[in-house]
């Protein structure tokens, strides 16, 4: 496809994509590979905060437990709760844009309302508290994300729909009896979803800061992941005693996974919008 | 305004201007932030009354409580009748200044939250002059000579620090500053009194949580006033400019940089939003005793009341600053008048 051997010539790109494959075929591969005791904290063997060495090369984190076992491990579900978070807030962005721009009227007003209320109410407040007032599980934080990401995607989607909607050849296709299911698969669709796909490299890495984030104030699940990895270190002393080893290692994968997505989405987006403002 | 010889304006600005006047304008976006404003009370009553389902469970969630102390809790907080009812008293007390007392302290939320927003204004508010300082003359610098190394290092830099946690940008600047600024709180209580001293100390205690929100916050004044200058230095005004003989560096000072100071001076209000965020990670991390370190102890309860007032003055706050945005756009640039 023509997209692809664009983005192949976006270094910045490719290197963000093979680091992000790598790391997801990791995360799939680590319960094969991963001894899981030492995960557990009745079983860990080393003394408490060690800075590293050879026999723990990240060092130990309070409890003695391998800081290198649990940053491979965390992988698993800050990428799964970013990935998550991020479908949910992209399927309800688009749904709300292609909607509200498909049908305009009162139902695009009440939307638009609705979306710029939530563009404006500060994220992290609002995920905090409702993470605050439902049971705390990797679940509703995945919905807690999501609730609070999608109005960005709306807008987009929505800008992008009215654009291809105002094109003849929907006005052709209309008029020929076209149906609005039909408008929007055959035509909307196929011009809205690459910019969205952009736009969704994008929103995984606000939802795996959301993620960590989230977890540093105390509102996530107990799953082992590097935002609750950051806030152990926090609360048990471990940053005030100097510990930097089990600072560093779960905060510099929270960059580089947050920028590879960055750098992907960048590529797509230099790649696509060229294409998209030219004649279709 | 010029003036014909016949002592009349030769253009009439009322007569001839085709767009929506400034008081509609003006009124429309009153009207839409009420509406939001209106839209977050009832949101807040929402969030804490109802989707916890019982208040109380949640209150109790990890303390096991009698039956006849959930009783007299439930009667004490009004828990007890109608929801309706309830969202009357939340509203009535919510326009007499009245925010509920708190689970945790006991004290009237309101008292709490006029303790906390003086630290946290003076930290955001240095924190984004600075940071509107720092982004604008690094865009300035970087958009003019764009593609070279200044440009793509600080573009660069811009994204490495966009990618960070803030937390933990603030506990990495914690660690490697170790000791040499203090770690938590406003001000110690070893200083000698006098004006002097006390700023001292509260400024030293500034520093690294000032620094740690002026890092996240500078790279988009930076991104933005760099896009908008390249935008501006595509105009043909500025070939005139040239063509008259200016130097390149007045070019720049004189008009293209005030032109495309417009989008960056929005940015400020629009940009609440997120610095309203950044402040409660930012106040957890150095125990700054403002509002954000009240929403991270409240969050631990969670003490309802103090997150309810907290959300509603936080959330509108932000529909305030996006009103003044909107408003000082208007003002600003008269092109936006004329639409």
């Amino acid at each position: 496809m023509q997209v692809w051997q664009e983005f192949r010539g976006n270094t910045g790109g490719l290197v963000g994509a093979a680091f992000i494959v790598a790391l997801v075929v990791a995360s799939l591969v680590a319960p094969l590979v991963v001894d899981q005791a030492g995960l557990d904290v009745v079983t860990a063997t080393g003394s408490p905060l060690e800075p590293p060495s050879g026999r723990f090369w990240l060092g130990t984190d309070e409890s003695g437990r391998s800081i290198l076992l649990l940053t491979f491990w965390g992988a698993r579900v800050s990428l799964l709760v970013g990935f998550a978070a991020t479908l949910l807030s992209v399927l309800v962005g688009t749904l709300v844009g292609v909607v509200s721009a498909h049908f305009g009227g009162w139902v695009s007003a009440v939307l638009m309302r609705v979306t710029d209320f939530f563009l404006v109410l500060p994220a992290l407040v609002l995920a905090a508290v409702l993470m605050a007032v439902l049971p705390k599980s990797m679940w509703t934080l995945i919905l807690a994300i999501g609730a609070t990401s999608w109005p960005t995607t709306a807008r987009l989607v929505r800008a992008q729909t009215l654009a291809v909607e105002g094109r003849p050849y929907i006005e052709r296709s209309k008029a020929l009896g076209g149906g609005h299911a039909h408008v929007i698969g055959k035509h909307v669709l196929p011009s809205v979803l690459p910019l969205v796909f952009a736009n969704t490299t994008l929103v995984v890495g606000g939802s795996i800061i959301a993620e960590s984030t989230l977890a540093f104030l105390g509102m996530a699940g107990p799953e082992i992941s590097w935002g609750s990895m950051l806030d152990r270190a926090n609360s048990s002393g471990a940053v005030t005693a100097g510990a930097w080893w089990y600072l560093l290692p779960p905060g510099v994968m929270i960059v580089l996974v947050v920028l590879s997505f960055t750098l992907v989405g960048r590529a797509l987006e230099t790649v696509l919008n060229p294409r998209l403002k030219g004649d279709r | 305004m010029t003036v014909s010889t016949t002592g009349e304006p030769a253009i009439d600005p009322d007569e001839r201007r085709a767009g929506t006047s400034t008081v509609r304008y003006v009124a429309g976006k009153i009207g839409g932030a009420l509406v939001s404003l209106v839209f977050v009370v009832a949101l807040g009553f929402f969030l804490f009354r109802m989707i916890p389902g019982d208040p109380l469970a949640t209150m109790t969630r990890e303390r096991p409580t009698g039956a006849e102390q959930l009783a007299h809790l439930r009667e004490r907080l009004g828990l007890d009748q109608p929801l309706w009812q309830q969202f009357l008293d939340y509203v009535g007390g919510l326009l007499r200044g009245d925010f509920g007392t708190s689970y945790m302290y006991r004290r009237p939320v309101a008292d709490m939250i006029g303790e906390r927003v003086w630290p946290t204004l003076l930290l955001v508010g240095t924190a984004t002059v600075l940071a509107v300082l720092l982004g604008m003359w690094l865009g300035v610098r970087a958009a003019w000579r764009r593609g070279g190394m200044f440009d793509r290092t600080q573009t660069g830099i811009a994204l490495a620090l966009w990618s960070m946690p803030q937390f933990w940008l603030g506990l990495l600047l914690l660690i490697a500053t170790q000791g040499v600024f203090p770690s938590r709180g406003m001000s110690s209580v070893d200083t000698p009194d006098g004006a002097a001293a006390q700023i001292l100390d509260v400024a030293w205690h500034l520093t690294l949580p000032c620094l740690t929100l002026l890092l996240v916050i500078y790279a988009q004044y930076m991104l933005v006033m760099r896009s908008s200058l390249l935008e501006e230095m595509g105009a043909d005004y500025l070939q005139t400019a040239r063509a008259k003989g200016l130097r390149d560096d007045l070019v720049r000072r004189r008009h293209a940089v005030p032109n495309a100071l417009l989008p960056t001076m929005t940015l400020i209000f629009l940009q609440f939003g997120m610095v309203v965020s950044g402040t409660v990670t930012v106040e957890a991390v150095f125990s700054w005793p403002g509002l954000g370190l009240l929403t991270y102890e409240a969050l631990r309860g969670p003490d309802l009341p103090v997150l309810q007032g907290v959300f509603v003055i936080l959330a509108g706050s932000v529909i305030v600053m996006n009103l003044l945005a909107d408003l000082l756009y208007r003002v600003v640039d008269p092109r936006v008048r004329a639409s």
